[in-house]
């Protein structure tokens, strides 16, 4: 069980496979490919959460794991996420590799305890004796009239604190590479998902490969403004960035994929390019990672920029149930749209 | 060794088979832990020592005869009065003083302080602050013993030990931990120690229908014992048979371990809760003068005869001498560089970017893992 070196992956990121291809999946198959592909590679790693086993996921993403892996490693808990959390947690010091799925990132609030103030610290207050090799994934964000407490954005109020890493994939392609490579990770990692994406459908390549974390991806380019985002809001730039082009305004459009590390060196690159910024966040504005990435590029860019930085946030209101209110409330491609003509005109 | 040193009593109690030497090393071990708690309360007074600081004075044979009666690398977890686990399963006082002073040779670097005590060799899984936060974790280390025997197919049938005080039956997170560990047939055993008090708030104040604490658990489907915990002999006679049993059938177990803590909740309690005749009449029933008794006595009078008045003044210096020792060894101890400890042993594997302030670095190893590098 005590397996005192680090077990640090041995991971080739060179490898990266085209993203074009006529493999079409699912994003809840592209998730569910990269567990079952380290399952298979590593006993250690097991799946537990809230209906993942016999009812084959709440939301389908670990559709037939139970058929291949069985029950003692793809796991049923009860409604108890400060409890099952905490299981994982203790798994993971004691030498497994732990997948705790989330039905949303929501429900982790009960958890907070354990996910905030164990998984992150406790190789700190351990004086470096025990890491926490953790997964912790679900739906994050607005599902649709879900009203205000299932539709939690948590990568505002979790990135605060130190000693996790935080993934959130926009596309299936990156979401497997991404989920593989968090696996394999020595350290907790929160990896959020979008109920709004699980059936987005894109070329994913059947073979292995890792991406590796704190390097965004240029979507798009263009030299008028640079639009950063990460994970559902990315595919509101790009189609905003598509509207702008048939405007004559071409943009940079910055997948960040992982907010912990946050790939800094590539936004200043393209602030050097355009000096104009505007952050798209789905989270609430104050203290979020849009006010993060605007401080860093003030610190790191400022004499780069011709405007004020500017962020695309959901409104500063709990979620509201009404359609047409929560349409108004999340960001959307015309907001962003709005947001950049303001910044370049 | 002489023969009567290595003698067995022949009697029906699991502690008549122990050996008169095994008998004085657990004195020893509770006399250690009472020994260093009173220097830990002149350091804490002198300022050496910061933060919360929770005096396990008077409970003292609920850690040794709990932990005596498991295998050495069985699991343990507890909360954040601490100091007498980590001694009681092996930890060098050195690293467990040293901590508490904050300096680099305590067994978390500094890091963790007088709640957060970690040794990885002896298998104690710290340290808790969070009244309860532990009882998840103590579940999932009875999961991953049970996975590692039955998926992995390396292991052996073993038992976690989760400890908590009374304040922690009333937290949410212990009737979720109980439920998993029932539902998933987890070997972990919640064992409270039950000093009857959470903080300041006796525990008819604080927990319903508290007569009858081992019905809660029943209601897990959780076998329940009740313990008196003041005598160490009996405690390993009624605990020894629980824990095997739980470990055998790879099931959990609830204990109300009776006991009283001599102190404050922390050194900053000025105890306006209760009396001193309350306190002083605990005091009549401490563990290491009815051992010491119980040793000294002849075994026409029910005792040992094992002891000596001499033999434990001995003891009581040489223990004296190992608990100055620490507290020199902490003192002159370093601490820990700020530059290399600061941002070390936040992650296993830092990259660049994980902070906007500077990048995480390796410091350095661990003292009780040293010889391990």
């Amino acid at each position: 069980m005590i397996q005192y070196a680090v077990d640090l992956p041995e991971i080739d990121f060179s490898y990266a496979p085209p993203r074009e291809g006529e493999r079409v999946i699912q994003f809840r198959e592209a998730l569910r490919e990269a567990m079952s592909e380290e399952m298979r590679r590593d006993e250690r790693i097991f799946l537990m959460g809230e209906e993942v086993a016999e009812y084959n996921g709440a939301y389908k993403v670990s559709q037939g794991m139970l058929d291949e892996f069985g029950p003692k490693r793809i796991i049923d808990t009860p409604i108890s996420e400060n409890g099952f959390a905490g299981l994982g947690i203790a798994a993971a010091m004691a030498g497994l590799r732990p997948i705790v799925e989330f039905m949303s990132w929501s429900f982790s609030l009960v958890a907070a305890d354990q996910i905030l103030n164990n998984a992150p610290k406790m190789l700190y207050m351990s004086g470096g004796q025990w890491g926490c090799p953790i997964v912790f994934r679900g739906n994050d964000g607005a599902g649709g009239q879900l009203g205000s407490t299932h539709s939690w954005c948590v990568e505002g109020l979790y990135s605060n604190v130190p000693g996790m890493k935080m993934v959130i994939p926009s596309n299936p392609y990156d979401a497997k590479g991404l989920l593989k490579t968090a696996i394999r990770d020595p350290d907790p990692v929160f990896f959020l998902e979008s109920e709004r994406m699980l059936g987005d459908r894109a070329h994913v390549p059947p073979e292995e490969y890792y991406i590796p974390f704190g390097q965004a991806r240029l979507a798009r380019e263009g030299d008028a403004c640079t639009l950063v985002s990460f994970g559902r809001p990315v595919n509101f730039c790009l189609e905003a960035g598509e509207a702008l082009s048939g405007q004559g305004i071409e943009v940079d459009v910055l997948d960040m994929r992982t907010i912990r590390p946050l790939d800094i060196d590539a936004i200043v690159r393209s602030v050097q390019k355009t000096n104009r910024i505007v952050v798209v966040d789905q989270c609430w504005p104050f203290a979020s990672v849009a006010s993060e990435v605007m401080a860093q590029i003030c610190e790191h860019a400022f004499d780069w920029l011709d405007a004020p930085p500017v962020r695309v946030n959901t409104d500063d209101v709990p979620t509201p149930y009404a359609k047409n209110l929560e349409a108004a409330y999340l960001p959307n491609p015309e907001k962003i749209i709005r947001a950049v003509t303001h910044l370049v005109g | 060794m002489t023969q009567a040193a290595t003698r067995a009593r022949a009697g029906d109690r699991p502690s008549d088979r122990l050996s008169d030497e095994t008998l004085l090393k657990w004195l020893s071990d509770m006399q250690l832990i009472r020994e260093f708690e009173t220097r830990t309360m002149q350091a804490y007074q002198q300022a050496k020592i910061g933060g919360f600081c929770h005096i396990y004075t008077g409970q003292e044979p609920v850690a040794v005869g709990t932990i005596q009666s498991v295998q050495p690398d069985d699991p343990v977890i507890t909360a954040y009065r601490d100091h007498g686990h980590a001694l009681a399963r092996g930890m060098d006082p050195r690293a467990c003083m040293a901590e508490m002073f904050g300096k680099i040779t305590g067994c978390a670097k500094g890091k963790g302080g007088s709640m957060h005590m970690f040794d990885r060799p002896h298998h104690l899984y710290g340290g808790h602050g969070i009244v309860g936060a532990q009882t998840p974790l103590g579940a999932g280390l009875a999961f991953a013993a049970r996975y590692e025997l039955e998926v992995l197919g390396t292991g052996k049938k073993r038992v976690c030990l989760c400890y908590l005080g009374d304040g922690a039956l009333d937290q949410g997170a212990f009737h979720e931990a109980q439920n998993l560990a029932s539902l998933f047939g987890l070997p972990v055993i919640y064992i409270v120690e039950n000093n009857g008090y959470s903080m300041g708030t006796a525990i008819h104040r604080h927990t319903a229908n508290h007569e009858h604490l081992l019905d809660r658990a029943r209601g897990y489907g959780i076998d329940a014992v009740q313990i008196d915990g003041f005598d160490v002999l009996r405690i390993y006679d009624e605990f020894k048979p629980f824990a095997d049993a739980c470990r055998e059938d790879q099931r959990p177990g609830f204990v109300n371990l009776i006991t009283y803590r001599y102190q404050g909740h922390s050194m900053s309690d000025p105890q306006k809760y209760r009396t001193k005749e309350e306190v002083e009449r605990f005091k009549e029933k401490d563990g290491i003068a009815s051992l010491v008794h119980h040793l000294m006595s002849s075994e026409d009078e029910g005792g040992r005869g094992c002891l000596s008045e001499d033999e434990w003044k001995q003891m009581q210096r040489e223990i004296r001498e190992r608990v100055m020792d620490a507290v020199r060894f902490a003192e002159e101890s370093p601490e820990p560089d700020v530059e290399t400890e600061l941002y070390s042993d936040v992650f296993l594997n830092p990259m660049p970017h994980l902070s906007p302030i500077r990048d995480y670095v390796h410091g350095a190893p661990n003292p009780l893992l040293a010889d391990d590098a």
